[in-house]
Formats: structure tokens, C-alpha cells, sequence
């Protein structure tokens, strides 16, 4: 199955041409099939293929060509791709949630006017990520984050009528440019000091290189710029709430699943330069429990619908690189997966509520859905509990192995530790509330919305009950000893991937990063305490919202510290106040005083000055050919004077 | 040095090409009419083509020979052009004086 693999690459491209160049003649039926079928044919060959790679025993990637593209002297890169555990884990991720969220897609859009445009941004979206995340070398990975950040931008932005989304869009290029500056570094520090771009260059070329190893700090930050800035962390994650301005499935799909875990999955990649890189590793574990605590939070306050779930994904990165900073890749790689199932589960189910609503996102005008809608209702809940981490769902496991990961982390865990546990308290809290809000308590709907309240089409039900089994069931592939003595599949699967920079960091450079061992008491204690104060949450949420029915205020309601984190602790004022503001000032000083008095006055000056002087010149073009007759005579003649007596 | 062709000198074939061309010149600066600037043209053309004869004679070297069946034969061909052109201005201006077609200028 492996040498179909360049289809996975090429049919969404495929898929995005025809849907793109014949968006206005395509009946939407055809562009919703081909779009669908152009993710769904690259997910089975992806299958496929990982039964023919027999990835638990087989450590050598398999790389494969499809053009050539730079060729300059010693820097080689080519659109070449490289297929192996950690590659085909987040192609499995991609195509197997896209196409579910293509599914429902058809749904959502029907009888959108740009129905046909949206199935082709998504299958160019798929495409740019699959390059993200199956390139061989850093340059082609490039390539593919820019790509997903384009498409990001153009799903975002829609609605392009609507300033708001086109704004949003803007903000989110934006501020993906400020990290893409660091991932960019980046890489030309790996290739001045390593000689390559290539993955398997670098890792040969590591052990040895001594001078990468003094600057490897400086060289994991740079990519952690990136991450911040795609993966939406402390201080660059302002872009991924207003990202929220993009349709549904769009904001399931790459603003939760896929595109802002690129930067966890860029860690994996380079996990020998992070697990080197110990103050940058400590950093990336802060700024991972900060931003989960931090946007939990927020999220505690929100009312709309998906700006709850916004937070909720920046919190949930959070988890995931507070992972990549202790250490615990698999745990991180882990809780990716699971929280794209139940995070995209729970986007597409808001989706379902808002089409239902007709296009209401605001919680204050819902309650008491569940009747209306039981499929939609049952699944949401499922998600709900597997990320508040209530055992046996998957996000129980993922986020109990990265806490504990972190706990056992020498030097800071303990205080990471806790502030995650903070973190899950708050998610807890604000997704039952969402819940309740939603689901449970009186109707406050409206009149006219009500009359046509009812489920969703099979579109959209179908891909929330394989999701929702999916987010129910997926992590029981990587269990503690203390469920039935526990599993350990995905350690064992992705020790292709990690062991070779262990060795690398510890055998060659010799540097220990070796998490502490715990014993079994130890876990057991902090697995305790994390169901006990996830509980404590959904327990509070219950008293406050179900038993004491109490309803958000107005935007106007809000008093004291609520407002203030209601209106998300003003860091966008802030940022406005003395980043956006001062470089507008600044940018109007240098238009006008640099770029329209000097240079402009340079140049423009330049043009006059000739202009001028061949007002008097170009006279001489009398347009009369005698003229010019009689000045090719003088000419000759003054020729003939010179060459007889001037002595040449 | 004085050489003699058919018992006449050079320089009187040279002064004879010389007067020819100045002719020539002053015939396609002072005349308007495109036609008569043409024969002026000619003029001027053949003056030299006998400045090469009487070389080529003297020196006994054929290419200044070869060299005027060129000329003759580029002459031939440039009249042929230019007359075209004449004609068509002059159905498009009704005139062919030259001063009166001043259309590509400043």
C-alpha cells in the first residue's frame, strides 16, 4: 500500500483544482462528493498503509520523491515526504477527522452561496497540512505552515462581507507572521550550523556537532516562536477567539483538530533540539500551564457558544505543550489526538446547536436543547466528560499522563503540576456550565427560532456519533497500571520517533533528561486528586447553574473582577494600547516624513529635473526630414574636419 | 603621384565624384518635393559608386568593383521602397512635399 502513498499528497491538490476552477458551474452536490472523497480515498491508503509499515517494529522512515525543487550547490530540498509513526499518526488525525468534517460540512453549508469555495479552500487546507506534516525536511514543512496559515485566513475570512470576519482573518495572518519570523530563524540556524534541512541529515549530523550544541537554547526558542504563534499560546493566542468569526466545521476542523497543533507536532519532530534545550524546554512548560490556566479562565465568563470552546482549545494546547516542555512527547502527542476528536466532536456540536438556532451562538438565548435535539445532546455530553477528565473517556487519560508527567519533572514540575490542576478545575467548571446552559435548565428561546427547533440532518449527526466514539474510546490505547494493569500502545508505537534523540542527548552530548520515576503509590495519588478536583468542578458548575438556574447577565451585567475577564482581561486593549497603536503612529511618522518627503521627493525629483530639461531639447525633433538631412551633412562634415586636421 | 585611366587623370575623376555629391546634398536639402530628394539620393550614390571604379582601376583590386554591384543593386531595391511609401502618403496626404509630413516630432 505504500507505493500508493503520493495520493494522500496529491488528491486533495486534485480535489482543490476541480472544486476551485469550476466553483461556478459545479453543482454542489458534485463538489461536496469529490471534496469528501478527495480526503476520505487518501485516509484509507493511509491505513493501508500503516498495516504495510509495520510500525511497531520497523524503525527506518520511508522516504519518497515526487519534483525537485531547490537545487542551490550544497542546500538541496525537494518536495520529498517521509512516512513513518510520527507522520502517519497525524495523517491518520487529518484525513480521518477531515473527512468527517467534510461530511458534515455538506450539511452545514447546504444552500451557502459559496458552498463549492469552501470545499475547495478545505481540500487546499488538507493538502498544505499533509505537506506540513509528511515533508522530509524543514523547508517543504515551511512551506506547508504558511499554506495552512493562508487557508486559515481565507476560511476564517469567509464571510468576507462581513468586516468583522475579514478583520478576524487579518488579525490571525498577523499574528502567525510575528512567530513565522521565528520559526524561520530557526531553520537557517539548523542549516548554517547542521549543513541540511533534512530530518535524517540532522539527526546524523547532531551527535557531532558541538557548536549547535552551545546555541541549541537559542535554536529551540526560535522554534517555539513559531509554536506560539500557530498554536495560539501566551502572548500570541489573541488570534484564536476571533478566528471564531469562520464557519463551523472550519473552526472543528483547523482551529481546534489539526492546524494549531502543528506546533506540538513541530516539537515532536525536533524532539533531539528540545530535550537538549533544557531552560528553553522549562519555558515551554510555563508558558504551556500558564496559557491552560490563563485561557480556562476567560472561558469560565464567555457567553457565546464557540468562544467558550475557543478558549477552552488554547487552554487545551496549553496541556499539550506543557507536555513537550517536561519531556513527555508521547503524552503530548497523545493528548493531541484526543482532543482533536473531542474538541472537533464538540465544535461540530456547537455547529449543530447553531444551525438548529439559526445561526444564534449567544447561551443566553438557549436552555433545555436536549429534548429537541437527543443525538446532538448525547454526544456533546460525551465530549463534555472526556475533557473535564472523568475516567474512562480518552482526555481522562491524556491529560492525567501529562500531569503526572509533569509532577514527576525535576525542578519546577511540581509547581507546572499544580497550576494545570488549576487549569482542569476550570475546564470542568466551564463546560458543564456550558452544558446546563445549553442543554439543561429553562428555555429561553426565541419564539420564532423555536418553531423550527429540530435535529440536525444525517450529515451532520453522523460524523458527531463516530467522533463521539472516537472521543469516548481512544484512550484506552494508553492506560496507567491501575486500569486492568494498564497499556502502553502508544509509548511502544512512537519509540522509533523518541528514542533516537534520547540517544543523541544522552549518549553523544551528554546531557540527562531523564524524568524522575514515581512510584505506584505516587500515581495513584495524583490520578485521585485529579478526578476528585474535576469533579469539584462539574459538581460546583451543577449547584450553581442546575440548581440555581442563574443565567449570565447582559453584556452590561457583569461587575467587578467578571467583567474584567469577561472582557478577556483586556489584553486585546492592551496590545492595542501599546503595540498597535504606537506602530500605526510610528508607521504614519515614517510614511510621511521617510517614504513621501524623502524618497518620493528624491525620485519624483529625479523625473522633474529631466522632465525639465528635455522641454528644451526635445525641440530639436522638428518632425521636418530636411532638419535632420541638413544635421547629418554638419555632422559628416565636423566628422571629416576632425579625422583630416586633428591629428588622430 | 599622378595616375591616369583611359589617359585621364584620378583627380579629375575624383573632383568629377565630388561635384556630383555635393550636388546631391544640396539637392536633398533644399528641395521639398520627396520624389526629386530621391534622385538627389541617387546622385550622391553614384558619385561614390565612381569613386570605387576609379580605385578598383587604379589599384587593380576587383572589390571596389563588387562593391558597386551591391550598391547598385540596394539602390535599386531602396528606390523601390521609398517610391512605395511616396505614393502611399500621397494618396493618404495628397502631397508629397516633405515639410508639409511632419507628424513625428516633440
Amino acid at each position: 500500500m505504500l507505493e500508493y502513498f503520493p495520493l494522500v499528497v496529491l488528491l486533495p491538490l486534485i480535489g482543490f483544482l476541480v472544486n476551485g476552477i469550476h466553483y461556478r458551474k459545479m453543482p454542489n452536490t458534485a463538489a461536496a462528493i469529490i471534496g469528501t472523497s478527495a480526503v476520505l480515498i487518501p485516509f484509507f491508503i493511509t491505513l493501508g498503509s500503516l498495516t504495510a509499515y509495520h510500525p511497531m517494529s520497523n524503525n527506518a522512515p520511508h522516504l519518497f520523491t515526487l519534483l525537485p525543487w531547490i537545487h542551490a550547490g550544497a542546500f538541496q530540498v525537494d518536495f520529498a515526504y517521509q512516512v513513518d509513526q510520527l507522520s502517519l499518526y497525524m495523517t491518520l488525525i487529518i484525513t480521518g477527522i477531515g473527512s468527517l468534517i467534510h461530511i458534515y460540512s455538506a450539511g452545514y453549508m447546504h444552500g451557502d452561496g459559496g458552498f463549492n469555495r469552501f470545499f475547495a479552500y478545505l481540500n487546499l487546507f488538507i493538502f498544505s497540512m499533509l505537506n506540513l506534516v509528511l515533508a522530509d525536511n524543514l523547508v517543504l514543512m515551511f512551506l506547508g505552515w504558511e499554506g495552512v496559515g493562508v487557508c486559515s485566513y481565507l476560511l476564517i475570512g469567509f464571510d468576507y462581507h462581513k468586516t468583522s470576519a475579514a478583520n478576524a482573518g487579518m488579525k490571525a495572518f498577523i499574528t502567525n507572521r510575528i512567530g513565522d519570523v521565528g520559526f524561520a530563524v530557526g531553520i537557517i540556524l539548523t542549516y548554517w550550523y547542521l549543513g541540511s534541512v533534512k530530518y535524517v541529515d540532522i539527526m546524523a549530523a547532531m551527535p557531532a556537532a558541538i557548536p549547535f550544541k552551545e546555541i541549541i537554547n537559542y535554536v529551540a526558542l526560535a522554534f517555539f516562536i513559531g509554536a506560539i504563534g500557530k498554536s495560539a499560546q501566551i502572548p500570541l493566542y489573541v488570534w484564536l477567539p476571533d478566528a471564531m468569526a469562520g464557519p463551523t466545521p472550519v473552526s472543528a476542523l483547523i482551529h481546534a483538530a489539526t492546524m494549531v497543533t502543528a506546533g506540538v507536532f513541530m516539537i515532536a519532530r525536533l524532539n533531539p533540539i528540545f530535550l537538549a534545550a533544557d531552560i528553553t524546554s522549562n519555558y515551554i512548560a510555563i508558558t504551556g500551564a500558564v496559557t491552560a490556566f490563563f485561557a480556562a479562565t476567560i472561558g469560565l465568563f464567555q457567553t457565546d457558544i464557540k468562544k467558550v470552546l475557543a478558549y477552552s482549545t488554547v487552554s487545551q494546547l496549553g496541556y499539550m505543550f506543557l507536555a513537550m516542555g517536561v519531556g513527555a512527547y508521547e503524552a503530548g502527542m497523545f493528548h493531541l489526538m484526543t482532543h482533536a476528536f473531542f474538541k472537533a466532536l464538540m465544535f461540530l456540536g456547537s455547529g449543530s446547536v447553531i444551525h438548529a438556532m439559526h445561526h444564534e451562538q449567544d447561551m443566553r438565548n438557549m436552555g433545555n436543547l436536549k429534548g429537541y435535539m437527543k443525538i446532538t445532546w448525547i454526544t456533546f455530553m460525551i465530549g463534555t466528560l472526556a475533557i473535564s477528565g472523568i475516567p474512562p473517556f480518552s482526555g481522562f487519560f491524556s491529560k492525567d499522563l501529562i500531569l503526572e508527567k509533569a509532577f514527576g519533572h525535576h525542578g519546577i514540575g511540581h509547581v507546572i503540576w499544580a497550576i494545570g490542576l488549576a487549569g482542569a478545575f476550570c475546564t470542568a467548571f466551564y463546560m458543564f456550565r456550558l452544558v446546563f446552559l445549553t442543554f439543561y435548565g429553562k428555555e429561553r428561546i426565541d419564539h420564532h427560532v423555536k418553531e423550527h427547533l429540530h435535529e440536525s440532518p444525517w450529515t451532520i449527526t453522523l460524523p458527531l456519533v463516530i467522533l463521539a466514539i472516537g472521543a469516548a474510546g481512544a484512550g484506552l490505547i494508553q492506560m496507567p497500571h491501575l486500569f486492568f494493569g494498564g497499556t502502553h500502545f502508544l509509548t511502544d508505537y512512537f519509540k522509533p520517533i523518541f528514542a533516537p534523540g534520547r540517544e543523541i542527548v544522552e549518549g553523544a552530548w551528554k546531557i540527562t533528561a531523564e524524568p524522575h520515576h514515581m512510584s505506584e503509590s505516587t500515581e495513584l495519588i495524583l490520578l485521585v486528586v485529579s478526578i476528585c478536583v474535576a469533579l469539584t468542578g462539574i459538581i460546583l458548575s451543577y449547584f450553581v447553574f442546575q440548581i440555581k438556574q442563574s443565567v449570565p447577565p447582559s453584556d452590561e451585567g457583569f461587575k467587578g473582577f467578571p467583567k474584567v475577564v469577561y472582557n478577556k482581561y483586556y489584553v486585546d486593549e492592551i496590545y492595542e494600547a501599546t503595540i498597535i497603536k504606537p506602530l500605526i503612529r510610528m508607521s504614519d511618522w515614517l510614511s510621511a516624513s521617510v517614504d513621501k518627503a524623502l524618497i518620493d521627493g528624491l525620485v519624483v525629483g529625479v523625473g522633474k529635473f529631466f522632465m525639465h530639461i528635455s522641454e528644451i531639447f526635445r525641440k530639436i525633433q522638428t518632425g521636418i526630414v530636411g532638419d535632420y538631412a541638413l544635421s547629418i551633412v554638419i555632422g559628416t562634415i565636423a566628422i571629416l574636419v576632425v579625422l583630416l586636421y586633428g591629428g588622430f | 603621384m599622378q595616375t591616369y585611366i583611359s589617359g585621364i587623370p584620378l583627380n579629375y575623376y575624383l573632383s568629377l565624384a565630388g561635384i556630383l555629391f555635393s550636388i546631391g546634398v544640396l539637392g536633398v536639402l533644399t528641395r521639398r518635393n520627396a520624389v526629386i530628394i530621391f534622385m538627389a539620393v541617387e546622385l550622391m550614390l553614384n558619385s561614390v559608386n565612381l569613386v570605387f571604379i576609379a580605385f578598383s582601376k587604379v589599384l587593380s583590386i576587383i572589390n571596389g568593383e563588387v562593391i558597386v554591384f551591391f550598391v547598385m543593386a540596394i539602390a535599386a531595391a531602396e528606390a523601390g521602397v521609398g517610391l512605395a511609401i511616396v505614393i502611399a502618403i500621397h494618396r493618404q496626404k495628397k502631397t508629397s512635399n516633405v515639410d508639409e509630413i511632419n507628424l513625428l516630432k516633440w
